[in-house]
């Protein structure tokens, strides 16, 4: 099954293989060689990229479909898997969670792969997970300084800022100034553990449950459990 | 390697700029390197790919946006695994007589495959070296090749606080020589035996290692 092609676009895109960055190891995508390129150096922010990149991306993916390596109603699937299936909400439950049963709270510090499992919770970038909890006197932050290691199936995909070179190379050296960017300000005598992604192991963390919550259901509670909570770059 | 890539510690990279209401992908471009990241045969070795991104040139990893990287990243990887020859990248045409493939991927397997639950642990014949609550250095060694030890870690002492199994071995995954499984541990520095007198006494950096990243202190 081969979507149709727009030729228009595949013409142009393969103009810009073939022209871009004579000598490269592979004659492709050197962003900065196209001729067309308006990069306006937004960088990590991810919201300007280069105009062409879409005309790239359209052409390898003609190029895969025509080499019948991949199946575009499937590309279609992936992104709806990332866009509609998992996100923060996912994590919201599993604090919610552990916060309303302290028997699954126990499990999830003990096992929160398959604590987390068992709310439905599995898959690529979610196989060996950690859960860490916040307290009064402890303050949890998960950081990769060397990608963008991130446990998708419970928070979804990273934001820009997670990915981006100042939050990975500070986070490590200065965690009570990164937090202070998020306008989250530590008490001297609260302890900071910052958990850097470097293996398959990814963290979540269980951010203290507000005061004054004590009638709320799961549900509600779910609702007050933010994104950068669980990463640790909120208090809740 | 002692990229760009490994900069836990480093300064002058700029704010962290946050977002409200980010969306998943920011244009449908984007959502297609993601997916043809997920869907194609490079993805069978992440740490592979991982390996590829840190191979971009410092100065134009730092200029590039995080799916700029994806997708340089796929397209070489795409070459280096055999899928699609330089010349067909470079054409955007299948070559002439190439044999058509089946996708690896069909939609009604997408969700099967992206909640399979999966693990990088595997069966070792032999004891770990380290247990929680040995003190361990991170050593200093300087791979050029990929590699999960930050280079802020090297040189300093930790405590093994857990110990995972063995899981595959970034150092050799990466580069296509087997899994090589290793024994994989949590470590605890404090940040003053990272950052020096100027850090927190309370303040501590956790990280996963893998035993070859390590000696006993």
């Amino acid at each position: 099954m081969i979507a149709p092609i727009d030729h228009r676009v595949t013409r142009i895109a393969r103009g810009a293989f073939t022209g871009a960055a004579a000598g490269a190891k592979f004659p492709l995508l050197m962003a900065h060689d196209h001729p067309d390129h308006d990069h306006d150096h937004a960088h990590d922010h991810g919201q300007h990229p280069p105009s062409d990149m879409e005309l790239r991306v359209k052409a390898l993916e003609t190029l895969l479909v025509e080499k019948g390596l991949v199946d575009p109603a499937a590309l279609d699937a992936i992104v709806d898997h990332f866009e509609h299936k998992v996100g923060p909400r996912n994590g919201a439950r599993v604090v919610a969670r552990a916060w309303s049963d302290p028997d699954y709270r126990d499990r999830l510090l003990t096992d929160a792969t398959s604590a987390i499992a068992e709310l439905g919770y599995v898959g690529a970038q979610g196989a060996h997970m950690v859960a860490v909890e916040n307290t009064p006197s402890v303050h949890n932050m998960v950081v990769c300084t060397l990608c963008s290691c991130y446990p998708w199936p419970v928070l979804g995909l990273p934001p820009v800022w997670y990915k981006s070179a100042p939050y990975r190379s500070r986070a490590v050296i200065d965690p009570r100034g990164v937090l202070g960017e998020f306008g989250v300000s530590l008490p001297e005598d609260v302890e900071i553990r910052v958990w850097d992604s470097t293996s398959e192991i990814r963290y979540l963390v269980i951010p203290e449950r507000p005061a004054g919550t004590e009638a709320l259901g799961e549900e509600a509670l779910a609702a007050l459990v933010t994104r950068d909570g669980m990463i640790g770059t909120a208090r809740l | 390697m002692n990229g760009v890539h490994d900069m836990g510690g480093m300064h002058g990279l700029g704010p962290i700029v946050t977002e409200p209401d980010e969306p998943t992908f920011h244009h449908p471009w984007e959502g297609r390197v993601h997916a043809m990241t997920v869907a194609t045969p490079t993805r069978s070795n992440i740490d592979a790919g991982r390996h590829q991104r840190e191979l971009i040139p410092g100065p134009e990893y730092l200029a590039m946006t995080y799916y700029e990287k994806w997708f340089r990243s796929l397209c070489e990887r795409l070459v280096i695994a055999g899928v699609l020859t330089a010349s067909e990248l470079a054409s955007g045409r299948p070559a002439e007589g190439s044999a058509k493939s089946e996708p690896r991927l069909r939609a009604e397997g997408v969700e099967p495959a992206l909640t399979a639950p999966g693990t990088y642990e595997r069966e070792v014949s032999v004891a770990p070296a380290f247990r929680p609550g040995d003190k361990v250095r991170g050593r200093n060694i300087h791979p050029v090749g990929d590699t999960r030890l930050p280079r802020y870690a090297r040189g300093r002492l930790g405590e093994v606080v857990r110990w995972h199994g063995a899981h595959v071995f970034p150092d050799s995954n990466a580069h296509d020589k087997g899994e090589d499984p290793r024994h994989l541990y949590t470590v605890r520095f404090a940040a003053r035996e990272l950052w020096g007198e100027a850090a927190s006494p309370r303040d501590s950096v956790y990280i996963d290692l893998w035993e070859p990243y390590l000696e006993r202190a």
